[in-house]
């Protein structure tokens, strides 16, 4: 911008030139405006006040973690028959091993209604860029896109060129570890319904897209998909779907829409179909009520106790310095050409 | 003082007095100044490279071999392949075989084809867009394809765009201009014989065109013949230099006589060049010989005729071939220091971006390698693919390479930590800047109705920085308005002017009252020695003296209507303002110039009109420093009156004549000059007959000479020049500017000094040196009068261990001035005396130098410039400052009265020195301020959301996944985080106009780089680091164990980031004016929405995320305690430091805010001149 003006402009310069800036409170920078400052006052008020705010906050998430109940067991490798502990890759890929896998567990507390059901994986980068780019949201909206599965490679097509429906590697790997709940042998009903964002369900999954060439390849990731349920209602794969943003992640299985009460011997029987050996992947089953905070989290009300117990600490420090080093603001003795007069004139 | 003191040689002192008779300057000046400016002496290293910046300005006048340019002005003959052949009213035949240009202009830079090349180009010189375009580009490789190619251009593509819609208006509002003045339309001969009117872009070169009065000229024309019988033809040419004085043009005696439709000849002329004061051509007028034709006989483009009713010419130079389109050039480019500082720091953040990529590439590299021979097992990597025919790795190319792409891939992620908006952002700072300084109305002149002007839009920040001030006398800390005070008329004083009469001396002509428009007090003694009270030799020297005045000049009367029928004002113009004050004198004390034409003057001497010959005129020069004029008198004697320089002058009188008058003369020359008066002395010589005669034939032979005319005038006007008498003296004031005093005593106080560098006589700048209070009586005086290397040597010795016992004395030390002048500069500069000359002026208070050539005032800026790191500015208003103002740091022109030529070098101008003040201490400081925020704001801004993206990829297999969608990063530094820091940039005062100029100490915070330094950038940078601590983990502890999703999280953290960075620079904004409100908060709603309309796009994976997140307590308490938990540390930090190690700008806010300005300690100066009412 630098060389912008030009003999055209200069003609016009003079007439210009000669007008009379315009007088405004805009032109003049002097719009009325409020001059914050940082007196004492304000800043022991608000450090104090951050203290009281955020000290309530923190008990009462404290207690909301406190009242959620949560049950996890991890299972992959209590699931393992002792025979196989030292090749449990070989185990989950083999097609002819049981994979079942029944175990007990006892309710802690009592767990209002309805409980919900997590599996959590560990150390399975559901955020790797690989993975998270290997999807093709068009095709899994619309019949139409079908061979839209441009970011879907290795898992695009099958080996003979026809395309996978749902296609990529987030797909292909679909959690297929399946659970059974009952309680003095009366098996509990899981709800799977509703277990989706109704968002994805409506908008982001087709209800007219139908599983097509899934899971057909050389290779078998995870779960197979029925190929007669259109994706809108595969609500296991819609919340696959929801990659995690973190290694270490849960998904909702479903939910027991009951009450469990303290004690009660639940029997879980777990279908270990899913491979997490071949990384060291951990699996969890995690049973959990809520609260308005979510599940159990101590983190969140631990860290407000801290930030408010500083704040109040800070604002008491303030008050002590305040009172030892007190300073008369707007002192112009205190401005560097008056204390040393002689440094300049 | 500029243009009447054309500069001089810069080996020798320039003892050209300002004071000399001016202005026949210019036109001598004309013929010359344009080859010096071209032919730079070789030895001026510095100033031949700041030229070469600025060739385009044909202004400047530097010093060389006066000789050298003489010769190169009038001997050298155009040879035929150097020369352009005009046919006279043939414009089919001149145009043959070449075509000249036509007469349309272009001053627009592009044309729709060219213009998104060319645009590019240029924008690409700005190393920073190349990064992001190699990025850009690396971003399309499949494998390192992070963004999608659309995201990834965009931040680049939306900079690129803004700077090219702004260039692109302001082409297109040039296309307008140049439209609109193509279609102007002129008076054309027409082969009929008849002038018909055409189009601008129409005429040829060749044509004959006609001009009337008050027109602006459309093209470069030769002067064939005017309404003046004696061919004079005056033109203002203040589109072309800004000199509102009318120039006076000849016809030639050959062409005036033959009607226009019949003239036929050959021109011959130079090649077009951006002369615009020199024209060197011949012509061939049939049945005449040949005639010389030289700059005084061609009308520029741009000018406009006056006083004149007609003219005719044949155009020459056509369009973009005329003069002033050559003219045309770009204002100076700097850079500020502020930016030179921050690419240091863009370096240490390039620096980190290596290392945060160093880092992610080393530990990608160790999973990689650790994964080895899992990584087709991992569900998420699968690195094979089974589809095809044969197995194959899928996007996989061996541990090492994909370390490599690691690399790339995370500097492509990273990038962002070289702030690309930044670039943008001080643009449009700048520009916003730059109009509140246009507006202000305080820096706005009354006087000559200028307002401010930003030249240079890229130093605004340099004028908070200032440590030394390097200002010219005449014209900047002086009005350059004479005034006559008084005279030394045969030896004696007359200086009572003072208490004499105001007196409107009038005269009578044809029952119409004629007054000169400006009054001159009177002295009643010198009136009575002019009625001859003091006897009849008084009475005639005395007479003498004033016709002197009044003739002896190249003024031109102009008579000016009043509302009064019968009263009609004379105005006296000229281009010196020396000779008007003169004139003016001269009416007053009777002898009112009324008309000059090229060949008489009319003169009222006392009520009766008398008529003189002009016979011959000696321009002024700078070797002689005198003009001279022969006058035929009405009594049949033949006078030559000379006025010039005292040491020139005293030169040439009759030495064993009149010796008692010489001696008081020179008495009376001491004290005007130590009164601060500008002084020229006057004296005649009556010719005889055979000695005018002999001059004649001289002067004849010279004029039509073809070859060395110049230099035989010359001879030929010193030969005249000697024996003379001497007649007198005149003093004449020029007074300070308003608030001259105030102004330096402001800076003063603000820890700038104040360096004074003049061409005028050691007296006179010291008495304006204490009048103007740069000098007090309590100072110390060192006074440098050299005349060789020696003794400059021992006087800086001498300096050097006075100034130092002084420092040593103790607190009590008393204020130090050095005056020096340019004879002992010639010994100083530019060898290895400098260093001590620099080492005594720095410790001095005040420095004056006088008589110093314009080179040598460049050659005091650098010696300043190259040996400290202290800010300079120079200001000026004549082409004698030139060289200065484009050595300095900050060059600002005074738009007064002596040509534009400094403002047209300079970065900013303006109509007075003492809005110096209010430029430096007000906007300076503001600017400094807000521009050192802006640019570590924006520092900080853009690391924070680096940390964030890099915290989370040490949780993504380093991977360099990122959380935040990709659309969010890109708008993250146009959009969510932009407006309110240039808002902030432009709108944000710290301290209030009314506090800066009552304290201007507080303009030392800018000296001392306190508001941008290296401890305060790694302080924000620590600041930063731990801010994007808390907004990472907190959510990361937060959502450890949930079923959060990327997208969820994602959002989470950039609505913490832009909050969060939003709340950073809110708590640092001094006022909060409903902009800065509407700015700030209104770019966090912003965010939400475009965070909200991203995950409304069913495409992306985001979709829905950030509603299921919202609805979520968790949410909104990762986010209170993410902006708490960020902005603790820096609270308690201000809350710290603000209270406990208070800078004098945070006392002076409590002062502001708590009123009690009842500063009894502070010593009150009157500011009335620059504060306003708030």
């Amino acid at each position: 911008m630098g060389d912008s003006t030009s003999p055209s402009d200069g003609p016009a310069e003079p007439r210009r030139k000669s007008k009379k800036p315009k007088y405004s409170r805009f032109t003049q920078q002097e719009l009325p405006a409020c001059k914050p400052l940082l007196t004492p006052m304000i800043v022991v008020t608000t450090f104090a006040l951050i203290g009281i705010i955020f000290i309530p906050i923190g008990l009462a998430s404290l207690s909301a973690s406190e009242q959620v109940v949560e049950i996890v067991y991890q299972y992959d490798v209590d699931c393992i028959p002792e025979q196989s502990q030292n090749d449990k890759v070989a185990f989950i890929q083999s097609s002819v091993t049981n994979k079942t896998c029944t175990r007990t567990l006892t309710v802690p507390r009592h767990m209002d209604g309805p409980v919900h059901i997590y599996y959590e994986l560990d150390n399975f980068y559901q955020n790797h860029r690989r993975y998270v780019k290997s999807r093709s949201d068009k095709q899994l909206r619309s019949k139409a896109s079908e061979k839209v599965t441009t970011n879907c490679a290795p898992e695009a097509t099958t080996s003979d060129g026809s395309v996978i429906v749902p296609c990529g590697l987030i797909a292909w790997s679909l959690f297929n570890d399946t659970y059974s709940f009952a309680i003095d042998s009366k098996t509990i009903e899981v709800n799977k319904k509703n277990i989706a964002w109704q968002s994805d369900k409506e908008h982001k999954f087709g209800n007219n897209v139908y599983p097509k060439n899934f899971q057909m390849g050389g290779l078998i990731g995870g779960a197979k998909l029925n190929a007669s349920i259109p994706l809108s209602e595969q609500e296991d794969l819609i919340v696959w779907m929801r990659t995690a943003a973190l290694p270490k992640f849960r998904k909702l299985y479903g939910r027991i829409e009951m009450d469990l009460d303290a004690n009660d011997q639940i029997t879980v029987t777990i279908q270990n179909n899913y491979n997490t050996y071949s990384f060291e992947g951990k699996k969890k089953l995690v049973l959990s009520t809520t609260s308005w905070i979510g599940g159990k989290n101590d983190f969140l009300g631990t860290a407000y106790l801290t930030v408010g117990s500083l704040c109040l600490f800070l604002a008491m420090a303030f008050i002590v310095l305040y009172l030892l080093k007190p300073r008369t603001l707007g002192d112009p003795s205190y401005l560097s050409w008056n204390r040393n007069p002689d440094g300049h004139y | 003082m500029a243009a009447n003191r054309p500069s001089s040689n810069p080996s020798a002192p320039p003892d050209d007095d300002p004071d000399v008779l001016p202005k026949a300057a210019s036109r001598s000046r004309s013929s010359s100044s344009w080859h010096r400016a071209e032919r730079i002496p070789s030895s001026s290293s510095n100033s031949a490279v700041s030229f070469e910046r600025s060739t385009s300005k044909p202004v400047a006048s530097f010093p060389s071999k006066r000789s050298d340019s003489e010769k190169l002005g009038s001997q050298r003959e155009i040879s035929d392949d150097d020369a352009r052949f005009v046919y006279v009213n043939d414009p089919g035949r001149t145009n043959q075989p070449i075509k000249f240009a036509d007469n349309s202009i272009r001053t627009t830079k592009y044309s729709v084809l060219t213009f998104l090349p060319r645009n590019l180009f240029e924008q690409f010189h700005r190393v920073a867009y190349v990064y992001f375009l190699i990025l850009a580009g690396l971003n399309q490789v499949p494998q390192l394809g992070v963004f999608t190619p659309a995201a990834s251009i965009l931040p680049l593509a939306f900079v690129l765009g803004v700077t090219a819609v702004k260039d692109g208006y302001e082409d297109w509002r040039r296309h307008r201009s140049d439209r609109d003045e193509n279609n102007r339309t002129a008076q054309v001969l027409a082969p009929g014989g008849e002038f018909r009117p055409k189009r601008w872009k129409d005429i040829l070169v060749g044509e004959v065109v006609k001009v009337t009065a008050d027109e602006t000229l459309p093209c470069d024309m030769v002067l064939l013949a005017t309404s003046d019988p004696t061919g004079v033809a005056y033109v203002q040419t203040i589109n072309l230099d800004g000199e509102s004085n009318l120039k006076t043009r000849y016809a030639k005696q050959e062409t005036q006589s033959t009607p226009p439709e019949s003239t036929a000849g050959l021109i011959r002329c130079e090649k077009p060049n951006r002369n615009i004061y020199g024209f060197l051509a011949s012509a061939d007028v049939p049945g005449e010989k040949r005639v010389s034709l030289g700059p005084s006989n061609i009308i520029l483009r741009g000018c406009e005729l006056k006083n004149t009713s007609w003219v005719v010419g044949v155009a020459v130079y056509t369009g973009q071939d005329t003069k002033v389109m050559l003219n045309s050039s770009g204002a100076p480019s700097k850079r500020s220091r502020l930016e030179a500082h921050m690419n240091r720091e863009v370096i240490l953040l390039a620096v980190a971006l290596v290392a945060l990529c160093s880092i992610v590439t080393v530990l990608a590299g160790v999973w990689l390698a650790n994964h080895h021979h899992e990584l087709n097992d991992l569900l998420y990597y699968r690195k094979e693919d089974y589809s095809g025919p044969k197995t194959d790795t899928y996007n996989y190319y061996g541990v090492g390479w994909e370390t490599v792409f690691s690399f790339l891939k995370s500097v492509i992620i990273f990038q962002v930590m070289i702030p690309i908006a930044l670039y943008i952002s001080m643009e449009l700072v700048r520009l916003g800047q730059a109009f509140f300084m246009i507006q202000d109305k305080n820096m706005f002149d009354e006087g000559s109705k200028t307002r401010f002007q930003c030249r240079a839009l890229n130093i605004n920040e340099d004028l908070g920085q200032i440590k030394y001030v390097f200002s010219d006398k005449t014209g900047t800390l002086t009005e350059n308005k004479m005034e006559f005070r008084c005279a030394s008329v045969g030896g004696v004083d007359y200086s009572a002017a003072s208490d004499g009469e105001e007196d409107g001396h009038s005269i009578t002509v044809d029952g119409e009252t004629w007054r000169p428009k400006m009054s001159v007090k009177t002295d009643p003694e010198l009136m009575n020695a002019l009625m001859g009270g003091e006897g009849i030799e008084k009475a005639n020297r005395a007479r003498d003296f004033f016709l002197a005045l009044a003739t002896c000049n190249t003024i031109v009367p102009i008579l000016v209507d009043t509302p009064e029928p019968s009263l009609k004002l004379i105005d006296y113009q000229g281009e010196s303002p020396d000779e008007q004050a003169l004139v003016y004198a001269a009416a007053a004390y009777g002898f009112v110039l009324m008309q000059r034409t090229s060949g008489h003057i009319l003169i009222d001497v006392v009520g009766e009109r008398q008529r003189f010959d002009v016979l011959g005129l000696h321009e002024f020069d700078s070797d002689r420093k005198r003009m001279s004029v022969i006058i035929g008198c009405p009594d049949r004697t033949v006078k030559l009156f000379v006025k010039g320089a005292d040491n020139s002058m005293f030169g040439v009188v009759q030495k064993n004549l009149d010796l008692d008058i010489i001696h008081a003369t020179k008495t009376n020359l001491h004290s005007y000059s130590s009164l601060g008066l500008r002084t020229l002395v006057v004296g005649m010589r009556e010719l005889s007959e055979h000695e005018f005669k002999k001059w004649q034939s001289a002067y004849e032979n010279a004029t039509t000479a073809l070859i060395g005319r110049g230099k035989l005038l010359k001879a030929i006007a010193s030969n005249a020049e000697r024996d003379l008498h001497i007649l007198g003296a005149s003093g004449i004031e020029d007074k300070l500017q308003q608030g001259v005093p105030e102004a330096i005593e402001s800076m003063r106080q603000a820890g700038i000094k104040v360096w004074v560098l003049t061409g005028d006589k050691q007296e006179t700048a010291i008495s304006i040196g204490y009048s103007c209070k740069l000098l007090t009586s309590e100072m110390t005086q060192i006074v440098i009068n050299s005349n060789s290397r020696e003794s400059c040597k021992r006087r800086l010795q001498d300096a050097a261990s006075m100034s130092s016992r002084l420092a040593g004395a103790g607190s009590a030390k008393s204020p130090l001035a050095l005056i020096i002048d340019g004879t002992s500069l010639v010994y100083i500069l530019e060898t290895e005396l400098e260093e001590e000359l620099f080492k005594v002026a720095t410790t001095c208070d005040v420095v004056l130098c006088c008589r110093v050539a314009p080179l040598q005032k460049a050659g005091i800026v650098a010696l300043i410039k190259n040996r400290t790191d202290d800010m300079t500015l120079a200001i000026g208003d004549g082409a004698n400052d030139v060289s200065m103002i484009q050595m300095a740091d900050v060059g600002i022109g005074i738009s007064g009265q002596e040509g534009r030529q400094a403002v047209m070098a300079s970065d900013f101008a303006m109509g007075q020195f003492r809005f110096l003040v209010p430029l430096l201490l007000v906007h300076g400081h503001w600017n400094y301020q807000r521009m050192a925020y802006m640019i570590l704001y924006n520092f900080y801004r853009n690391a924070v959301f680096v940390f964030v993206l890099f915290w989370y990829v040490l949780y993504t297999a380093y991977s360099l996944t990122s959380a935040i969608s990709e659309w969010s990063s890109v708008l993250y530094s146009v959009i969510y985080t932009a407006l309110p820091t240039i808002i902030v940039g432009i709108l944000d005062k710290d301290l209030s106009r009314k506090t800066l100029l009552k304290y201007p100490q507080l303009y030392r915070a800018g000296q001392r780089d306190e508001r941008y330094n290296l401890k305060l950038f790694i302080f924000t940078m620590m600041d930063c680091i731990w801010q994007s601590i808390a907004i990472f983990y907190i959510p990361y502890l937060a959502y450890r164990h949930s079923d959060v999703d990327v997208s969820g999280l994602g959002d989470l953290w950039i609505l913490a980031v832009v909050i969060l960075v939003n709340i950073h620079l809110a708590m640092d904004v001094f006022r909060w004016n409903w902009l800065t409100h509407a700015s700030v908060w209104g770019c966090i709603a912003a965010t939400v929405i475009c965070v909200i309309i991203i995950d409304s796009i069913w495409m992306l994976p985001g979709y829905w995320a950030i509603f299921n997140m919202m609805g979520t307590g968790l949410f909104w308490l990762c986010l209170l305690g993410i902006i708490v938990a960020g902005m603790v540390p820096r609270f308690a930090t201000k809350a710290l430091t603000e209270y406990f190690l208070p800078s004098d700008v945070q006392i002076a806010r409590e002062l502001e805010k708590f009123q009690n300005l009842n500063a009894s300690t502070i010593l009150e100066i009157p500011m009335s001149t620059f504060s306003d009412p708030q």
